[in-house]
């Protein structure tokens, strides 16, 4: 399916979905409650069959901290974009994808390890590259006075 | 490299005035034609800066011409290291401790901008060192980002420039390394 396909396809399969195209891909932005179900569908849908998770990024949106999953179905070659987030900055919680896709067990402890993002039934979750004590080197308001030179 | 080719020489000509009897001196001669002739870097590249320390080792600049023979893989072995690429906090102690195991003399090229001030990342990075001389005590800084192969080829000469003018009268002598400090 194409972009606007997608989309089509996509608008009623959820309440509270926002889907549009963007730049290059399927956009769809959904509460993070709904994202472990929603997710599991794209995975077992059979016209859909979004079988491959190519990237899981962070984001740090200043007000709301969220996550960005890129799905690539390697049947049918096309891709989506799922896009959620929390607003809650001092215990933010998501729902993990790692039964879904395996590889979101190191992208997950990375964005925990960089931006503080714990996730529900995570088989793993510890730090991957800092120390306990580091705080969340990549969240907009993390302050290190010894490490970090700004302008 | 030949002395009318050098446009600064005067700070070398310092470094050799110092007073040496005429044995040592011929012994310092002979010593520094070895060591200056045969610097066998250490295969340590962390980033693209490798990649252009490679292409500096292959046929086509090849400073095995120089003498700068072959890379070892073990620091025991090697002479100089190319800090070839960004060093992170994490890298530091590896980097340190490499450094410890080379065998005197030694030397260090800082190569890139990443080794010589943190480079693209001085700004607002919470993990890179700036500036590997926080490390390890640096001889010739390498300035790109990253470094042509000439211009490292160039920073090794001076290195062979700067031996040229140590003795072994004294660790500290006249080597403007900061090795001994």
């Amino acid at each position: 399916m194409d972009n606007k396909q997608l989309e089509d396809f996509i608008r009623p399969l959820g309440e509270g979905l926002d889907v549009k195209t963007g730049k290059q891909f399927c956009e769809v932005t959904l509460p993070a409650d709904k994202l472990h179900s929603f997710a599991q569908l794209m995975k077992e849908n059979g016209q859909l069959k979004f079988n491959f998770l190519f990237c899981l990024t962070g984001v740090d949106y200043g007000d709301s901290l969220g996550v960005v999953y890129h799905l690539r179905s390697t049947e049918f070659n096309h891709t989506i974009v799922l896009k959620t987030k929390t607003s809650d900055r001092v215990n933010p919680v998501l729902d993990s994808v790692t039964d879904l896709w395996h590889t979101a067990d190191f992208h997950e402890r990375e964005v925990f390890d960089l931006l503080g993002i714990k996730f529900n039934n995570h088989p793993d979750l510890r730090r991957l590259f800092m120390e306990d004590s580091a705080g969340y080197p990549l969240r907009k308001d993390y302050v290190d006075e010894i490490n970090i030179v700004t302008k | 490299m030949k002395r009318e080719e050098f446009k600064d020489n005067e700070s070398l000509d310092l470094l050799k005035e110092s007073g040496t009897n005429v044995l040592l001196t011929t012994i310092d001669d002979v010593i520094n034609w070895g060591r200056k002739n045969s610097l066998w870097p250490l295969t340590f590249a962390t980033s693209c800066c490798g990649i252009e320390m490679m292409a500096a080792g292959a046929p086509r600049h090849d400073f095995a011409r120089f003498g700068m023979e072959v890379y070892r893989a073990s620091p025991r072995q090697a002479d100089v290291i190319v800090v070839a690429g960004t060093i992170v906090n994490k890298m530091a102690p590896v980097l340190k401790r490499l450094y410890d195991q080379m065998s005197e003399p030694k030397y260090v090229i800082a190569m890139g901008a990443c080794a010589i001030s943190g480079g693209p990342f001085f700004l607002n990075s919470y993990s890179v060192v700036k500036g590997v001389e926080h490390v390890i005590p640096v001889d010739v800084y390498v300035p790109g980002c990253p470094p042509r192969p000439e211009a490292l080829l160039y920073g090794m000469l001076q290195l062979q420039r700067l031996i040229e003018t140590q003795t072994i009268k004294s660790r500290k002598g006249r080597n403007l390394s900061h090795n001994d400090v």
